[in-house]
């Protein structure tokens, strides 16, 4: 049946809507996003003290970075209908590759020699870029699912880490490789910019770039982007480079942190990220989201980790409501879609 | 509401026939827009009739009221003389209203007989299916309407035409006296139109009430008793179809007089433009032959699943496993992709537009930009002012309806998507349009833009090649049509030559 009367459709970028009628909906569920968190972090504040303290403030923002950086390269997958289950195996794998070339102690026997921190960092960041371009070759070539080459890649990936680990973390890290993880820049922590820089370049990337209106459309109907001329193949195979490459550089930043290179590093990673993804609006059936909503995906899920903190909720808790939090985000993108039909 | 009984002019039912289903001064509106503003509507036991009006005229609204879905804001339904009033689906169905509905959903790894049965399974020993007896009446139901399909097979095995036999069947299992059958025959091949013809005779012959929603005008002037004419949200005409001619029906529905329906009047230039020569496609095509000039708009009929598309989809590069050979403009072209396609000048229009041609999600802008991004963002990034103003370009050259560019396409009407979708290629500034299906679920008034909009492509030189399964429409449009029978070529004819008998003929 012809759709006729007044059903009026909502897209999650928003359409400047002129009809009274929908418009206060239209712009809540298109910000509800940014109004939870809003809502969230003013409670938060009346019932803590400390939440707004600046020390907290930035201490939950630096937590959040590590998982906003693996959220806003995953964000591009899921745009595609795509998933990357490897990211947790592939930010061990960066951190492990990255830390064996920033550190003077031995790796799985080898005498090591720490080298010039930045080269360090780029080799572990372009060592799971290739891996990931491995993975959306194999998606885009032949045809598998994503969701089971991505699963094959993240056991893979966690035995290259092993392997080339020999089981052991690597410890006693160059201060200057530290530095991305520990480190600060006008009393605001390293991490929080890079964070910062991937969001920026990412928004930018999709929202004003052909190759971010190629994302959309291949996510959002794969054979019109096809008939269209778009080469559905190539923007598969490079959502997964850049999976692979923002799983490195968080990666990195993981090992900086902790001061060594964890083999066990980033265990069910992907599935936070994978959270902050999908609280922050994004379809995982593609075609619609943005990596503004991931940002504040990622943000809800750190903030709500803080206050449960700070309240003194026993830790075990934050994981149920995570749980809750992601079914209930997609519950309010399903009605809202379902509005449509 | 009560009140005095319908007007003058209300027909009286056939001798020895009553209404079955009466509705007067119906009324809904959404959020201050009035869908429909007087639903008028008399259904006579053992008769179809057909609902006829445009996008916006209120079909869907009045049908979803009859229904059960939505709720009338004020008029009165009557069946078979009581008033009533339903607050669900359910209501509906038990009070024998059922509808085939335009979109099928079958589920396809499961037989003829349980999707028939779908949710009334019939209870067997230990909680569980009593397969046998389903098998059996669904057999028998399938027999009684005349479907040649066994009702153990599986849904994925038959073809589309098929399916759409087990859902009508489906349908008329829940023993209804109203039947709403929305674009029946959309997918189907003659064969399975005569078996849902033979269908209906005999559901008349019962007494059931047909209610009959469908844009292809030909089908409704062969198989109707009587139809009713909706515009704008208000009832305008009914009668016996047999008081009414094509031409006047058109101009019920559209509200004014159009002077043409078909406007192909250029004439073909010399030049050559297309040459496809024994196009080949393993279990699909084969020895595929023909030309296409400068200013031709070419034909392609053909049953469903003759091969119309698939010679499109080789020709655009959707499809590279074919032999045999494709010149353009002379030079002799195997393209790998679409986007090959695109650059040597052809473009698609697909045949369902909501499943391979929009971006439902996407604005109408971002929909009209998607083939020229490469031209709109010569360093990367998108010139946004470019795109709307061509956007908006296009919207205005073909008027297409939507308030802002920025709208989601899936708000769009039918014909207006469809227009988005030609804009799209238009963009490309193609040289050879392909059309599958160009008018497909699109209304008569989009339906004359759209011709033309390429009755003016070719006039200006263009070529076209559109399939089309609407006799009227492939007589009416093209300079010459190429019959395709299982795959070959078995007949191409003049417009001059040509008539219905003809084409059916060499289709079949």
């Amino acid at each position: 049946m012809t759709n006729e009367g007044g059903g009026l459709v909502v897209s999650a970028r928003p359409t400047r809507d002129w009809s009274r009628f929908h418009t206060a909906r239209t712009l809540l569920k298109s910000y509800g996003i940014v109004s939870a968190f809003v809502v969230l972090c003013v409670s938060l504040s009346f019932v803590s003290n400390y939440f707004l303290e600046i020390g907290n403030i930035l201490d939950v923002l630096r937590q959040t970075s590590i998982n906003g950086i693996l959220a806003i390269g995953m964000t591009f997958v899921i745009l595609t209908r795509g998933i990357d289950l490897s990211v947790g195996s592939l930010a061990a794998f960066s951190g492990i590759v990255g830390a064996s070339l920033a550190t003077s102690s031995s790796v799985a026997g080898v005498p090591g020699s720490p080298y010039f921190a930045p080269a360090a960092i780029l080799v572990g960041i372009l060592s799971t870029t290739m891996i990931g371009s491995i993975s959306g070759g194999v998606v885009s070539c032949f045809r598998i699912p994503p969701f089971v080459v991505t699963l094959g890649m993240l056991s893979i990936a966690r035995g290259l880490t092993l392997l080339y680990s020999g089981g052991l973390p690597i410890p006693r890290l160059t201060p200057s490789f530290r530095w991305i993880g520990t480190g600060d820049i006008a009393g605001i922590p390293v991490p929080i910019f890079v964070l910062l820089v991937v969001f920026v370049l990412s928004w930018w990337t999709l929202s004003r770039t052909r190759f971010g209106r190629y994302v959309y459309a291949t996510g959002g109907n794969p054979r019109a982007a096809t008939t269209s001329g778009i080469n559905v193949s190539r923007i598969r195979l490079l959502v997964y480079v850049i999976s692979g490459a923002t799983a490195g550089l968080a990666g990195i930043i993981l090992a900086a942190r902790t001061g060594s290179g964890l083999p066990q590093a980033g265990i069910s990673y992907e599935l936070d990220a994978i959270a902050a993804v999908v609280i922050g609006g994004t379809s995982l059936s593609g075609g619609i989201g943005s990596v503004t909503g991931t940002l504040f995906g990622a943000l809800i899920i750190g903030v709500m980790n803080n206050g449960l903190d700070l309240l003194g909720v026993d830790s075990n808790y934050q994981q149920i409501f995570k749980g809750l939090m992601i079914v209930g985000a997609v519950m309010l993108d399903s009605t809202r879609r379902s509005d449509d039909h | 509401m009560s009140g005095t009984e319908s007007s003058e002019q209300v027909p009286a039912p056939p001798p020895g026939r009553s209404y079955i289903l009466e509705v007067d001064r119906l009324k809904k509106s959404f959020g201050g827009i009035a869908a429909l503003r007087d639903g008028q509507f008399r259904l006579a036991a053992g008769s179809v009739h057909a609902l006829c009006g445009g996008n916006g005229a209120g079909k869907s609204t009045f049908l979803s009221i009859i229904m059960g879905i939505q709720q009338r804001d004020d008029g009165i339904i009557r069946l078979d003389g009581k008033a009533v009033s339903f607050a669900k689906p359910a209501e509906a169905l038990a009070a024998g209203i059922a509808i085939i509905e335009q979109e099928l959903s079958p589920l396809m790894d499961l037989t003829v007989a349980e999707n028939i049965f779908l949710g009334r399974e019939y209870p067997g020993k230990f909680a569980g299916i009593d397969f046998a007896a389903m098998n059996r009446d669904a057999h028998k139901l399938l027999e009684q309407l005349g479907f040649d399909i066994n009702p153990k097979a599986l849904m994925r095995s038959l073809s589309i035409g098929q399916i759409q036999l087990v859902e009508i069947a489906k349908a008329l299992s829940h023993e209804a006296r109203i039947i709403i059958m929305d674009e029946p025959t959309s997918a189907l091949g003659e064969r399975e139109v005569d078996s849902l013809l033979e269908a209906i005779k005999r559901l008349k012959a019962q007494g059931k009430g047909i209610i009959y929603v469908s844009h292809r005008l030909s089908e409704i002037f062969d198989i109707v008793d009587t139809y009713t004419v909706f515009r704008d949200g208000a009832f305008v005409d009914s009668g016996p179809i047999s008081s009414i001619d094509r031409r006047k029906l058109i101009n019920m529905i559209v509200g004014r007089e159009l002077r043409d329906e078909f406007i192909k009047e250029n004439q073909p230039q010399s030049k050559t433009r297309l040459e496809v020569r024994r196009l080949s496609r393993l279990g699909k095509l084969s020895d595929v032959s023909f030309d296409l000039r400068a200013g031709e708009i070419l034909g392609l009929y053909g049953l469903l699943g003759a091969g119309r598309t698939e010679i499109l989809e080789c020709i655009f590069g959707l499809d590279r496993s074919w032999t045999g050979e494709i010149r353009v403009d002379g030079i002799s072209r195997k393209l790998a992709n679409p986007s090959q396609a695109i650059r040597v000048g052809f473009a698609l229009v697909t045949e369902d537009r909501k499943q391979t041609g929009l971006i439902t999600d996407a604005t109408v802008r971002s929909n009209l930009s998607l083939s020229v991004l490469r031209q709109l963002s010569p360093r990367g990034v998108v010139d946004a002012r470019k795109e709307t103003k061509w956007a908006l370009d296009m919207i205005k050259r073909f008027r297409i309806k939507t308030a802002t560019d920025r709208l989601p396409v899936s708000s769009l009407s039918g014909g207006n998507q469809q227009k988005v979708v030609i804009g799209r290629c238009y963009l490309t500034e193609p040289k050879i349009l392909l059309f599958d299906e160009p008018t497909r679920g699109v209304d008569v008034g989009a339906k004359r833009e759209i011709y033309g909009i390429m009755s003016d492509f070719a006039a200006a030189g263009g070529s076209i090649i559109m399939t089309s399964g609407e006799v009227e429409e492939i007589l009416g449009m093209s300079d010459r049509v190429v019959v395709i029978r299982n795959g070959a070529v078995s007949g191409i004819l003049d417009r001059a030559r040509a008539n219905q008998e003809t084409l059916v003929h060499l289709a079949t």
